[in-house]
């Protein structure tokens, strides 16, 4: 397999790259090094998303990436050229939240709101691969993201609602007028 | 915070791949999935002046059977694999300790060619790896390498992978018709194991036939234990030889201790671990679990 030597591809320090973010287009010429979140926050000003520990561990980071959800802080921003984001700004806004924010807020699943756009981003991943969860396997999605107010029980119990509330279109105390008006879970 | 700067290259073949290596592999760093390696970037531990980022390289993501294998091409995210049904049927110890392996978000856009060429030595698939007799195959200038993991997992974070080579596929025996079972201890739900085995046996009536046992978490890479492997070989089941079992691998354990567990601690929770998990794998491969 190792004929004549062929040219290795070139290296580069900074890149041309384009993504697609809550449905909209961005570009953008960033360095290698520069992490997915730092550009979601940094160049395209969308600081929804947090940085929390910056390795992995607490996922306040959490972004969907072409329908999954991910660390956007364990990956390169060029590694997104040509994919597809979906940020906590691509969720409901303060006068039509989005059911499962509805949940979070009913059931006192945030306090600070730190960790919120990351469990956000891991619950809408999770209700649409498995829109009827046990509890059992919503602790176990949500052991991925660390919260230091709630004691985690509220988000619980958040999650649970939100899933209810997607399967039904109802809106429990919602003050924003019919589920007709909710977004769709994703795509 | 920030990675200290590097060049990178993205290539999007195995052959252009090798190049890279072969131009930057020394002071380069191979990017898999990245949920190991980015965190040490991000806090500087590894300062590589070239990435070569391998999520471009379609041609290593794949899933495949061949004559008793199931064949997992290196770049095949964890949470593929995690949810192919072909893995789930023919190779249930990898499906069922992939389920230890981080969180979701992590399988996401972890590798299983990565998890496993990082070698961490707390890390679930090494220990998969070592109990099924799994065959890294690793391709470089000396052309195509296959390794049996007892020649592949060297020391810690070490691998006979050189420089210059590339772990492009690791090849699993289908063992749906063996009992296996996977079983960790960590802090919280998806952290690194503090212990961990990897379990099979086979059966031959209510006799063991064949026993394989792979610890994770208590030494440098994937421990293999011969002489709790030997105590159940030949024998059944009973809650004797299973005591046995336990205290042979307490015994015969090494693990080094850390802030998190003491060398007692792991060396107790290795032992257990190996009863609970040969008693599941037995109860499986008869069927009644």
């Amino acid at each position: 397999m190792n004929s004549r030597k062929p040219k290795p591809p070139q290296l580069v320090e900074k890149k041309a790259i384009r993504v697609q973010v809550n449905d909209r287009e961005y570009t953008g010429n960033v360095d290698v090094r520069k992490t997915l979140v730092d550009f979601i926050r940094e160049d395209l000003a969308l600081t929804g998303t947090h940085v929390g520990c910056e390795h992995g561990v607490c996922g306040a980071c959490t972004i969907i990436l072409n329908g999954r959800a991910v660390r956007s802080c364990l990956m390169f921003a060029v590694q997104a050229d040509g994919l597809e984001i979906k940020t906590v700004e691509g969720l409901g806004t303060p006068e039509h939240l989005h059911p499962i924010q509805e949940a979070f807020r009913d059931h006192h699943g945030l306090q600070c709101g730190f960790c919120t756009p990351g469990f956000l981003m891991t619950a809408l991943a999770f209700l649409s691969e498995t829109p009827d969860p046990s509890k059992d396997q919503i602790r176990e999605v949500l052991a991925g993201n660390l919260c230091r107010c709630t004691g985690y029980q509220g988000i619980v119990d958040a999650v649970e609602d939100a899933a209810t509330r997607l399967k039904t279109g109802t809106r429990k105390r919602g003050n924003a007028g019919s589920a007709a008006g909710a977004k769709p879970l994703m795509r | 915070m920030k990675p200290a700067p590097f060049k990178y290259s993205a290539p999007e073949s195995v052959s252009e791949t090798l190049a890279l290596l072969r131009e930057y592999g020394q002071d380069g760093k191979l990017l898999a999935g990245g949920q190991s390696l980015v965190p040490l970037l991000n806090m500087r531990l590894a300062r590589p002046s070239v990435i070569v980022d391998l999520n471009a390289v379609r041609e290593l993501s794949y899933i495949k059977e061949d004559n008793g294998e199931v064949i997992i091409g290196a770049m095949t995210r964890q949470r593929d694999a995690e949810l192919s049904p072909v893995i789930r049927r023919k190779l249930p110890l990898l499906a069922e300790a992939l389920g230890y392996v981080g969180h979701p978000q992590i399988r996401n856009r972890g590798t299983i060619g990565g998890s496993i060429a990082h070698a961490d030595p707390s890390a679930e698939l090494p220990a998969v790896a070592a109990a099924l007799g799994a065959k890294m195959v690793v391709r470089g200038p000396k052309g195509r390498r296959v390794f049996e993991p007892e020649k592949f997992f060297l020391a810690l974070l070490t691998t006979a992978l050189g420089p210059d080579e590339l772990l492009v596929e690791v090849r699993f025996p289908a063992h749906q018709k063996m009992g296996t079972a996977f079983l960790e201890v960590a802090r919280r739900h998806g952290d690194y194991a503090l212990a961990g085995v990897a379990a099979t046996l086979s059966r031959d009536g209510d006799a063991i036939k064949d026993c394989r046992l792979a610890f994770t978490g208590v030494g440098p890479g994937p421990v293999r234990i011969a002489e709790a492997e030997a105590a159940v070989i030949g024998n059944r089941l009973t809650p004797q030889v299973l005591d046995e079992v336990r205290k042979i691998v307490t015994d015969r354990l090494d693990p080094d201790s850390d802030v998190h567990a003491s060398v007692e601690y792991r060396k107790q929770v290795g032992g257990v671990l190996a009863a609970r998990a040969l008693r599941l794998a037995g109860e499986r491969a008869a069927g009644t679990r």
